[in-house]
């Protein structure tokens, strides 16, 4: 259990740092970068442990933040009460997704088409429909209390993502120990071997993809309360789907603290050039589409496999929780 | 229901618009029949070819028919550089890293395009764009006529190019059974970027036979690039035949769906028909792939 107690020990020391922090331009950076590190980690779920790389992630989002929006301002309801509602819709997106691709087989490129394709139909969609507020978006009124689940400073946000966080590290722990995790990991391996020896594909992938879309339902709703504003482009367009990937891809597909630190360093990065080239559009996403192709090519395994191979290179074990996994899976 | 006048122009349109559509897709079902990845940058390709005729035009004053061997050269270079020093350094034997890598491509070029020109939408004025010929009783714009037969000829040329050269050949032979093609001293590499270049060598004419009667911005690649893909997977991957007929079918798809429920939904037609392809019959039409 070393995972969850540094995770827990990661969660308090944000949890202190955000309560001493009195620099509005920290507790920013803190929120986004928590906020950037809970679409990889939702996006890590099925695409590292599951092995399913979605390009269309967005659409999982984009449901939680339209249902936290709307059910504010259409059923009139308490946004703390919207936001498990928000949760329930991402992961129940996910499963239609999931049921319609896994059961019609759809493996590697066709599935992050599929996901692609399902995320723009959303987009088309919520820019045709009324209740989504057409072109214009939908704005959430601003009532700052802690009651209305908005905060007049960032902390509360920090809080609250950061809560998130430890809760996707804790599942991501559970995946990495779990006799589920183990089913998940064989099926990404080698899914005629995991089907031969009674795993069903189509479930454990449908778990996979209803855990992943629950988080990343919560990131929407959490936007909603963020910025009070969501629209179709925000919601369902590419860069949500591609902030959540890169991330990952960036720190380590299938690690638990790759997506932490991948996620993080590329908000650092977005937001260093931001500031070195000003507000000139694009320039941050050149970056990420740099760094995905730089890191492919030449750390195909991300920064936290660059650093293991490191490790092996210096003659040192690597982490001991990769024979606990090992363990698991011959039990399986 | 519509006067059968608007419908045959609507037709019409579609056809037309629909074999543009198949050159892109010919391009991108050619990539995937030889070295069977699923190419994310070709709508980002398209754009930048795009660009190229818009500023040969503007800066030049060449016209867009007049650049098609400046451009289909200058695709062709692209592709074959692009996938000879970076697709294939970065793919280390792994289908995903391929798609990363061109997801990473199409997200560079599009945003650089952004950083450029802006997000302004612009098209090119020729002394033929408000030209008409009549079909029947249809009108329809002269630019499309040539961009159908265009595409047409263009698509020809490439299946001589498979059929009958030497290095169709050896294309052929790489996409059935690369080692075998390796043992018999064709070097794989090189057929390998060959073929990704004349793919983009399609979307450049593509790019030519389009801009008169559209425009460009930096995301106009994106629409393009999942009509590609659903041609690609309506036709069968890798499939000729199946990319010209799908794309024929998209293109009078999306014409009437835009009709009948306008423009936007009109494009869910599209999606609607990619994402049914895919779960009901994913090896496509005319695929044969198991």
């Amino acid at each position: 259990m070393r995972d969850v107690r540094s995770i827990l020990i990661f969660g308090v020391l944000l949890a202190v740092a955000a309560s001493v922090l009195q620099s509005g331009v920290l507790l920013t950076f803190l929120m986004m970068s928590l906020y950037a590190v809970l679409l990889s980690q939702s996006w890590n779920i099925l695409g590292g442990y599951g092995g399913q790389l979605s390009f269309g992630h967005a659409l999982f989002f984009g449901v939680g933040a339209y249902t936290q929006a709307i059910a504010q301002l259409s059923w009139g309801w308490n946004p703390w009460l919207a936001l498990p509602v928000a949760i329930a819709f991402g992961a129940f997106a996910g499963l239609v997704v999931g049921a319609l691709a896994f059961r019609g087989g759809l493996k590697g490129s066709y599935f992050a088409l599929v996901t692609l394709a399902f995320a723009e139909v959303a987009r088309i969609l919520a820019v045709s429909v009324s209740f989504t507020g057409g072109g214009v978006g939908l704005m959430v009124p601003l009532h700052a209390s802690a009651a209305n689940l908005q905060f007049g400073s960032r902390r509360g946000y920090v809080y609250l993502l950061l809560s998130f966080v430890v809760a996707a590290l804790l599942v991501t722990a559970w995946l990495r120990h779990s006799r589920f995790g183990a089913y998940l990991q064989a099926v990404r391996d080698n899914e005629s071997a995991a089907r031969a020896i009674g795993v069903d594909p189509v479930r454990v992938k449908l778990g996979a993809i209803a855990l992943s879309a629950a988080f990343m339902g919560a990131a929407g709703a959490c936007y909603v309360q963020m910025f009070q504003y969501i629209d179709a482009g925000i919601a369902f367009g590419p860069s949500i789907s591609i902030e959540a990937l890169v991330g990952v891809i960036v720190g380590g597909v299938g690690t638990l603290w790759g997506p932490v630190l991948g996620a993080a360093l590329l908000y650092v990065l977005g937001e260093s050039t931001r500031n070195l080239f000003g507000e000139l559009p694009g320039i941050s996403m050149v970056i990420y589409g740099v760094v995905l192709v730089v890191i492919v090519m030449f750390l195909p395994r991300g920064l936290t496999g660059a650093g293991m191979s490191v490790r092996r290179m210096m003659g040192r074990p690597a982490k001991p929780n990769r024979t606990s996994e090992r363990k698991e899976e011959a039990r399986v | 229901m519509f006067d059968p006048v608007i419908l045959l122009s609507a037709l019409l349109n579609g056809l037309t618009t629909g074999a543009v559509y198949a050159l892109i897709a010919l391009g991108l079902t050619l990539i995937y029949g030889v070295l069977h990845i699923i190419n994310f940058a070709h709508g980002a390709a398209l754009m930048i070819a795009l660009y190229a005729v818009f500023l040969l035009k503007e800066r030049l004053g060449i016209d867009p028919y007049m650049a098609l061997p400046i451009v289909i050269l200058g695709m062709f270079a692209f592709g074959y550089l692009l996938q000879r020093f970076v697709i294939n350094r970065a793919s280390h034997g792994k289908d995903e890293n391929i798609l990363l890598v061109t997801l990473g491509l199409s997200i560079v070029l599009e945003n650089l395009a952004l950083v450029w020109f802006h997000s302004d939408t612009r098209n090119i004025e020729t002394a033929y764009t408000l030209s008409t010929i009549e079909i029947g009783p249809a009108m329809i714009a002269l630019p499309k006529v040539i961009a159908f037969f265009g595409a047409l000829v263009v698509a020809a040329v490439l299946f001589l190019i498979i059929r009958m050269t030497d290095l169709g050949r050896a294309i052929r032979a790489v996409s059935r059974e690369k080692h075998g093609a390796k043992l018999m001293g064709i070097d794989v590499d090189k057929v390998y970027a060959l073929s990704f270049g004349i793919g983009m060598a399609c979307v450049g004419a593509a790019a030519c036979f389009l801009l008169p009667t559209y425009y460009v911005n930096p995301q106009v690649g994106s629409g393009f690039v999942l009509i590609a893909f659903t041609i690609v997977v309506l036709g069968g991957m890798g499939s000729f035949a199946g990319a010209l007929v799908g794309g024929l079918l998209i293109g009078v798809v999306e014409s009437l769906g835009g009709l009948w429920f306008g423009d936007s939904l009109g494009q869910m037609g599209i999606f609607a028909i990619f994402i049914v392809v895919l779960l009901v019959r994913p090896q496509g039409l005319f695929g044969a792939r198991a």
